[in-house]
């Protein structure tokens, strides 16, 4: 008889354990809800003031300033030169590097690069901002004098060494992943080893590269405390890398620095914004779970 | 493969290539650790001068030469230990739900494909989040402890996930042995599992962790103060952290705060060198015991 009752209690314990962990496990999910309720509140009540299609296509961005004009192309335009830029210098060097690694490097160089990567994916964004603003404007305006203090070239580069290492150590997988028979195959046939790598690995490997390099940009464009020191704080639609510009996340950060009441029609632009940002990020971290899912060669 | 015969210059010119692909790879990978020494150089340079007793025990200051991190250093200390007790116990047990306990079905997929996403969030939302949530709605104002949930909150998809694949990594036998000793799950999970995992779990905590002092912008969000002359002495205090009093230095147009934020930016990478060093030296002392 007692021994069923120990039974019994023990039974109720790993049920409570069992709800207790499921609970925790809620914290993730909670947090989803919490993002987009507390996102989605204010940017309803900011579109009740400002309609959705002057937001999204406005050509103006003066939140702060009268004669107020909220069209958001111009912090969306100085985020796409950032991810541009940043892409173009860590989606080669990153693809490289892990060509590089996966492919020619002996064990011991693997050893000194691989921790070097780690390191640089370490350093804090702030760090980063720092450097670019002490280091790479002085570098870029000795060569280019016209160049602005701030500058959507410097982000753009810090953002590049940034996100690098990502992409090296996301491709260094998608390329260890590739079965060692195709290489062999290849080089049995008589292919020098670029060939191999250029047509038979990398190939292989695609849906680990593209995959990597969506989620290299979803980062870039996230990215907030590098610009925000580098690239200035004016929002404007303009193609030159040399000019002060205003990222998404720039702009966030100016308007949590100053004092802004809760319910005005500025704070509710910081949500507004936020929302196209979370918006964009999610759709490029979708879109990478779905392209290695869907175009993933199946090996034995 | 081009179809054209295959002459001798062809398989010159092809090995030419080759040789200049290779060298073309190991170009952009050695440039990534020359990059890495020029920051390093351009810091050190820039910040040693001011890294001294004074600079740590020292409150900032309008004078340059007066400024400290003593406040910073103290409040990054707070936040990371609020952060550690919150995002652990959460982190660890939605791992182990997820690992051992949920079945393979349409929740469990979800809340996979839901801690994937949340991991690639921008932090700056996060700190969007934590603005609404806790600083406003809890009335927690801008203090230590609003400041650690939201960071926790950051971190914690990256904890589970570290847990998890450290779970994953104890073998199928242990388990087995132990319920064929007649354990329960959860003494299963607690007297053999975990142990097990213990140091893969740590390793990639302490990762995350570091992750979070470095973590500028949803401080910023939350309002964390630039200018503290003062400690905080528990955890509804208004504080400063490491980043933020950087970001504040660096912003400044004066040069002095320039190198200043150097000399803070040497003190924030002590810090995480330290943590860093804790954690290879958990992973490697873990590999020894294994052998």
């Amino acid at each position: 008889m007692e021994d069923l009752a120990v039974k019994k209690g023990r039974k109720y314990r790993e049920e409570g354990i069992r709800i207790g962990l499921f609970l925790c496990a809620l914290v993730s999910v909670i947090t989803t809800i919490g993002i987009i309720v507390v996102l989605a509140r204010e940017t309803i009540s900011f579109f009740g003031v400002v309609p959705v299609h002057e937001f999204l296509f406005g050509l103006e961005w003066r939140p702060l300033l009268k004669p107020k004009s909220f069209g958001v192309l111009p912090l969306v335009c100085g985020t796409a030169m950032i991810v541009v830029g940043a892409s173009l210098i860590a989606l080669p060097l990153g693809l490289g590097s892990a060509i590089y690694l996966s492919e020619y490097a002996s064990e011991r160089v693997r050893n000194i690069i691989k921790p070097v990567l780690e390191i640089l994916a370490g350093i804090p964004t702030v760090v980063y901002g720092y450097f670019a603003l002490t280091f790479i404007t002085p570098l870029i305006r000795s060569v280019l004098p016209e160049t602005q203090v701030f500058n959507a070239a410097s982000g753009a580069i810090v953002g590049g060494i940034m996100v690098h290492p990502m992409v090296a150590s996301l491709c260094d997988d998608a390329l260890q992943a590739v079965p060692n028979s195709l290489r062999t195959g290849a080089y049995a046939l008589g292919a020098t080893p670029l060939e191999v790598n250029v047509r038979v690995i990398v190939p292989a490997a695609l849906s680990g590269i593209l995959a990597s390099f969506v989620l290299a940009m979803s980062r870039a464009i996230g990215e907030t405390m590098a610009v925000t020191l580098a690239s200035g704080a004016t929002p404007k639609l303009t193609a030159n890398p040399l000019e002060s510009i205003q990222t998404m996340t720039a702009y966030i950060v100016q308007v949590s620095l100053g004092d802004t009441p809760a319910g005005t029609i500025e704070y509710q632009t910081i949500f507004a914004v936020g929302s196209l940002l979370f918006v964009i990020t999610l759709a490029m971290n979708l879109l990478a779970h779905r392209i290695l899912k869907r175009f993933q060669e199946v090996y034995e | 493969m081009s179809g054209t015969p295959k002459t001798g210059t062809n398989l010159e010119k092809r090995r030419r290539q080759a040789r200049m692909f290779r060298f073309l790879c190991a170009a952009m990978t050695w440039l990534a650790v020359i990059v890495l020494a020029i920051l390093l150089v351009h810091i050190t340079k820039q910040g040693i001068k001011w890294v001294d007793l004074q600079f740590l025990t020292s409150f900032p200051s309008r004078f340059p030469d007066q400024a400290g991190i003593k406040s910073a250093l103290v409040g990054t200390l707070w936040l990371i230990g609020l952060t550690a007790l919150v995002s652990i116990p959460f982190g660890m047990a939605s791992a182990i739900y997820l690992e051992e306990y949920a079945k393979r079905g349409k929740l469990s997929t979800f809340i996979q494909i839901n801690i994937a996403n949340l991991a690639g969030v921008p932090s700056i939302v996060y700190g969007m989040l934590g603005l609404v949530i806790f600083v406003r709605f809890f009335a927690l104002g801008r203090s230590l402890i609003a400041g650690a949930l939201t960071m926790s909150l950051l971190i914690l998809p990256v904890i589970i996930i570290a847990s998890r694949e450290a779970i994953r990594a104890v073998p199928g036998s242990i388990r087995q042995a132990a319920y064929a000793l007649g354990a329960t799950r959860w003494q299963t999970v607690r007297d053999h599992v975990l142990p097990s995992a213990l140091p893969g779990i740590l390793t990639g905590v302490i990762l995350a962790l570091s992750r979070a002092i470095g973590e500028t912008a949803p401080l910023v969000m939350i309002g964390a103060l630039t200018y503290v002359a003062f400690l905080p002495e528990g955890p509804l205090d208004a504080f400063t952290a490491l980043p933020i009093q950087i970001f504040n230095w660096a912003s400044r147009p004066q040069e002095d705060f320039h190198s200043l934020a150097a000399g803070g930016i040497i003190v924030l990478l002590v810090v995480l060198l330290a943590m860093n060093a804790s954690a290879i030296l958990i992973r490697q002392k873990t590999q020894q015991g294994k052998q």
